[in-house]
C-alpha cells in the first residue's frame, strides 16, 4: 500500500516536472535531473520542453496560416482557408467589437494569441503518457507537452501583452498622460500617494491575472487527467473521457478569455479618460 | 514550477510570430475576405437589378403581346367587313349584268320576232294573192284587187 502511494507521488510529480536545460551546481550545463536540480539553475535555464513545444505550435500555426495566406483567393475558398478565414472573421469580429481605434497591431496580435494559446491548450488532450513515454525512448526523462501549464509560457504572454499595453498607452496619451492617469485618477490631486499605490497595483495585477488565469485553470485541467491515469485502467476510460470532453469546452474558453482580455486592455489603453 | 529564462524565450518568440502574423497573414487574409465581401454584395446587387429589369421586360413584353392581339383583331375585323363589302359589290354588279344581258337578249328575241313577223306576213300575202289568183284567175286583175290584198294581209 505504501510502495504504491510513493508511486503515485513519484508518478504525479514526474508529470509536472519540466525537462529543464541550465548549469549545474558543479559549473557544467545539462538537463536536471529532477526538480530540485532544476530549481538550483536560477533563472538561466531553458525548460526545454514545454518551449519546444509552444514553439513548434507557434511555428506550425504560422506556416499553415501563411501558406493559406500566400495562396488565398478571392473566389471560392477551399478547404484550408475556409477554416483559417472562419478563425479571421471570428477575431476580426471581436476586435472590431471591442477595439474602436485604428491600428494594424491589435487584430494580428489576437490572432496569433488565440490561434497559439489554443494550440497550446489543446496538447493537453493528447493522452497524458503518450509523448512522455516516447520521449523516454529518445532519453528524455521529463517532457511536460502542454506548454499552458508552465507558468513561464503564460506569464510570457501576459508580459508580452503588458509590454505592449504600456507602450501603446504612452504612445497614446504621451508620457505625462500616462503617469497622470497613475497619479491622478481615482481621487484626484490630493490623493495622489493612494492613487499611485491603487493604479499601479491595478496595472500589475493585468498581467499577473491574465497569465495566472491560463496557467491555473489548464494546470487544474492537467492535474486531473493526472489523478484520473492513477486509476485502473479498466476504469479510466469513465472519467477522462468526459473531462477531456468538457475540458475542450475550457481550451477554447480560456484561449478566448485571453484574446478578448488582451483586447480590452488595448481598448483601454487607446481610450482617454 | 520555476520562472527562468523560458519566459524570455516566450516573450521573444511571440513578439516574431506577431511580427510575422501582422506582415505575411493578416493584411492577406483579411484583404482577401473583403474583397470577396465586395465581390459578392456587387453580385447580389447585380442579381437584385436583373430581377427587377427581366420584371420590367415582362411587363413590357405583355403589353406588347396585348396590343398586337388588338391590333390583329381590328385587322381581321377590317379585312371582313371588306371582304363584304367586295362580295356584295360583286354580287350587284353582277345582277346588273344579267339583267343588262336580260334586256338586251329581250330586246333581241322582239326584233327578230318582229322581223319574222313581218317576213311571214310578206309570204303569206304573197301566198294569199297566189291563191286569189288561182281561184278567180283572169276575172280578177291583179291592179283591181291589190287594195283588197294588202288590207288582208295587214290583218294576218
Amino acid at each position: 500500500m505504501s510502495s504504491e502511494t510513493i508511486t503515485s507521488r513519484e508518478y504525479i510529480t514526474h508529470h509536472l516536472t519540466n525537462l529543464t536545460y541550465g548549469q549545474h551546481a558543479d559549473g557544467t550545463w545539462g538537463f536536471a535531473h529532477n526538480g530540485q536540480e532544476a530549481a538550483q539553475m536560477g533563472f538561466w535555464a531553458l525548460n526545454v520542453d514545454t518551449f519546444g513545444f509552444s514553439l513548434a505550435l507557434g511555428m506550425i500555426f504560422m506556416f499553415v496560416f501563411h501558406r493559406v495566406a500566400r495562396r488565398v483567393t478571392t473566389g471560392v475558398p477551399s478547404g484550408m482557408q475556409n477554416f483559417v478565414e472562419m478563425i479571421v472573421d471570428f477575431v476580426d469580429e471581436n476586435v472590431k467589437g471591442m477595439f474602436h481605434h485604428k491600428s494594424n497591431v491589435i487584430a494580428p496580435m489576437a490572432l496569433t494569441i488565440f490561434v497559439w494559446v489554443l494550440m497550446m491548450n489543446i496538447m493537453d488532450l493528447v493522452p497524458i503518457d503518450f509523448l512522455p513515454k516516447l520521449g523516454e525512448l529518445f532519453g528524455l526523462h521529463f517532457l511536460k507537452v502542454v506548454p499552458s501549464t508552465d507558468v513561464n509560457i503564460t506569464m510570457g504572454l501576459a508580459l508580452s501583452v503588458f509590454c505592449v499595453v504600456v507602450f501603446f498607452s504612452i504612445k497614446q496619451k504621451g508620457l505625462g498622460g500616462f503617469a497622470a492617469e497613475l497619479a491622478f485618477h481615482p481621487f484626484g490631486k490630493f490623493g495622489l500617494p493612494i492613487n499611485l499605490f491603487l493604479e499601479i497595483v491595478n496595472l500589475l495585477a493585468k498581467p499577473i491575472s491574465l497569465g495566472l488565469r491560463l496557467f491555473g485553470n489548464l494546470y487544474a485541467g492537467e492535474m486531473i487527467f493526472i489523478l484520473i491515469a492513477l486509476l485502473p485502467f479498466w476504469i479510466q476510460w469513465a472519467l477522462s473521457v468526459p473531462w477531456a470532453i468538457f475540458h475542450i469546452l475550457i481550451i477554447v474558453l480560456q484561449a478566448f478569455i485571453f484574446m478578448v482580455l488582451t483586447i480590452v486592455y488595448m481598448a483601454m489603453a487607446f481610450d482617454d479618460h | 514550477m520555476n520562472i527562468n529564462a523560458t519566459i524570455l524565450g516566450q516573450v521573444i518568440s511571440f513578439a516574431i510570430f506577431v511580427w510575422f502574423c501582422m506582415k505575411y497573414v493578416w493584411p492577406a487574409l483579411i484583404g482577401a475576405m473583403e474583397e470577396r465581401k465586395k465581390t459578392i454584395a456587387d453580385g447580389l446587387e447585380a442579381a437584385d437589378r436583373a430581377v427587377r429589369d427581366l420584371e420590367l421586360a415582362q411587363n413590357k413584353a405583355l403589353d406588347q403581346l396585348k396590343e398586337a392581339k388588338q391590333e390583329a383583331a381590328s385587322i381581321i375585323d377590317e379585312a371582313k367587313k371588306r371582304a363584304n363589302s367586295i362580295i356584295e359589290e360583286s354580287k350587284d354588279k353582277a345582277r346588273e349584268e344579267g339583267d343588262r344581258l336580260i334586256v338586251s337578249a329581250k330586246a333581241e328575241i322582239e326584233q327578230e320576232s318582229n322581223k319574222a313577223r313581218e317576213e311571214l306576213r310578206t309570204q303569206v300575202a304573197t301566198l294569199a294573192i297566189a291563191g286569189a289568183e288561182k281561184i278567180l284567175e283572169r276575172s280578177i286583175s291583179e291592179e283591181d284587187n291589190r287594195d283588197i290584198v294588202d288590207g288582208l294581209a295587214a290583218q294576218l
